[in-house]
């Protein structure tokens, strides 16, 4: 049986009379890529924010590595990043300064060796000077992720991270993190809302609705549960049912 | 406390300082403008014969203390709002940074403004008014140390407020310590406030400063009363205030506020 990174337990996030997670339960096992799966508003962002200790649960527990994330915050996040199309760096710094205060914030050694490598991985070595600002949105994005992947965390957050990119860049990308996972042997939670990119990328798929989840599983056996032709009329059916009372 | 991390968030803004232009600008221009204005009132005051013991001294030397102050809150809340500008909040707090290393981070930060724009102020005040501020003797070293603990529990406080209520709060990072400059006496002794008024006054670390400042000027003497009562006073806003951050930190991560800042 495959060793559980992440365990999610009971989680519950409620914003006022708003419940944003309802009461979810789920595990990321060792080496695997998990599809976090919904509609806008449907609770993946608030659960990776809550993953990351951004937010506070109402109830449920978080564990990682076999440690509370309440009580061991500075271990885990440790060996845990992120990255999304959604967030930024600051744009008056270059991309290698950029990278050296992240190296710092997570206490790696070896900063400039570190950064000279996720540079090269990432084919970024003709923008390293260039500040942030002036970065197209792909270019943004292979930051993101340069800063995600440079600390080596043993857990990947991943937010829509090819949203609005164009095809050639998503392709490079996705080849990049499924290669880079196999041989970092990376546990990863990923969303997105291309149904394609999602069976590509996940080992197994969770889907959310209304802060639910309403269906698990390889996406293989969601379809074949939905009695549907692919997981994108599985996705169009339950994101069309209306909230349960 | 982790030494790394808390040079690691420095560093993200010295770099930022080292290529910015205007933020660089900000730190000497408007220093060597109000020290130019409140020269030339003070030269005007001694030549219209205006019986004011030791006019310049008060004027300027009020002046470089108030901006020690100004700046060192500055260094707190203005580094709070770079992050919330470059939407950088949760690069930073979902990493292992601590919420006591950022504070750190941003005091030290506040430090080196102190010390640039300090310097620069003393210089020019030397310079073009014949002015020397370290004629304040050994007090002006603990008079300096409180206006930076007074300037770091105001930057706390504003940036609570910031990050609690978001950008429409932001001008506060600029507004909020001269909310205190009526109540901290700089240019005016403190004996002209209102009674109301002088009770608060007394509670407010840098009117103590300000008056041992004076009273120095005046009578030659170290203010120690005033400047047991600004440090008592520092240590007990500054537990409080710290206090508070970490509470209004958690608010907002309960509120999801954290991730919303500046949107």
């Amino acid at each position: 049986m495959a060793t559980s990174i992440v365990e999610v337990r009971n989680l519950t996030k409620r914003f006022g009379n708003f419940t944003a997670v309802d009461n979810i339960s789920f595990d990321i096992h060792e080496g695997e890529i998990l599809g976090l799966l919904g509609p806008n508003g449907a609770g993946k962002t608030t659960t990776i924010h809550m993953l990351l200790g951004l937010i506070t649960p109402t109830s449920g527990t978080i564990q990682m590595f076999g440690l509370d994330l309440a009580k061991h915050r500075e271990t885990i996040l440790q060996q845990v990043n992120f990255s999304s199309t959604y967030i930024s760096m600051p744009f008056s710094l270059t991309v290698e300064e950029n990278l050296k205060v992240i190296a710092r914030l997570y206490s790696l050694q070896n900063i400039q060796k570190r950064v000279d490598s996720i540079i090269e991985k990432l084919e970024m070595n003709d923008i390293k000077t260039r500040l942030t600002r002036k970065l197209s949105s792909g270019q943004m994005s292979r930051l993101t992720l340069a800063k995600a992947l440079m600390t080596e965390p043993k857990v990947l957050f991943l937010d829509e991270p090819t949203a609005s990119l164009d095809p050639d860049i998503v392709n490079k990308i996705k080849a990049f993190l499924k290669e880079y996972q196999r041989n970092a042997g990376l546990s990863i939670l990923y969303t997105s809302h291309n149904m394609r990119e999602m069976e590509e990328m996940s080992n197994r798929i969770i889907f959310l609705q209304h802060g639910h989840i309403v269906a698990e599983g390889t996406s293989d056996q969601i379809v074949q549960r939905y009695g549907q032709r692919d997981l994108e009329e599985v996705f169009l059916k339950l994101a069309r049912e209306p909230k349960a009372q | 406390m982790n030494l790394g991390r808390i040079g690691g968030l420095l560093s993200r803004h010295l770099y930022l300082y080292k290529r910015s232009f205007a933020r660089m600008l900000e730190i000497f221009y408007w220093p060597f403008l109000d020290l130019v204005v409140w020269g030339f009132i003070t030269m005007y005051l001694k030549d219209a014969g205006v019986s004011l013991h030791g006019a310049v001294a008060f004027f300027l030397g009020a002046l470089i203390l108030w901006d020690v102050l100004f700046r060192a809150q500055q260094g707190i809340a203005v580094s709070f709002l770079e992050e919330m500008w470059a939407r950088n909040l949760m690069n930073l707090f979902a990493s292992p940074l601590t919420i006591g290393e950022y504070l750190a981070a941003t005091m030290t930060m506040s430090i080196l403004k102190v010390t640039a724009v300090g310097s620069l102020m003393m210089v020019f005040a030397w310079t073009f008014y014949s002015y020397d501020m370290l004629q304040i003797g050994l007090s002006l070293f603990p008079f300096i140390v409180n206006l930076v603990i007074s300037g770091w529990i105001i930057g706390v406080l504003t940036t609570s407020i910031i990050m609690r209520f978001g950008q429409q709060a932001e001008v506060l990072a600029w507004g909020m310590v001269f909310l205190f400059q009526p109540i901290s006496c700089v240019f005016y002794p403190l004996d002209v406030l209102p009674p109301l008024l002088q009770s608060i006054a007394w509670m407010v670390p840098p009117a103590h400063i300000f008056e041992g400042m004076r009273a120095v000027l005046i009578d030659g003497d170290l203010p120690v009363a005033h400047i047991l009562w600004a440090t008592g006073l520092n240590i007990f806003f500054l537990v409080s205030i710290v206090f508070w951050f970490y509470h209004t930190f958690n608010v907002c991560k309960d509120k999801g506020m954290l991730v919303r800042v500046g949107e």
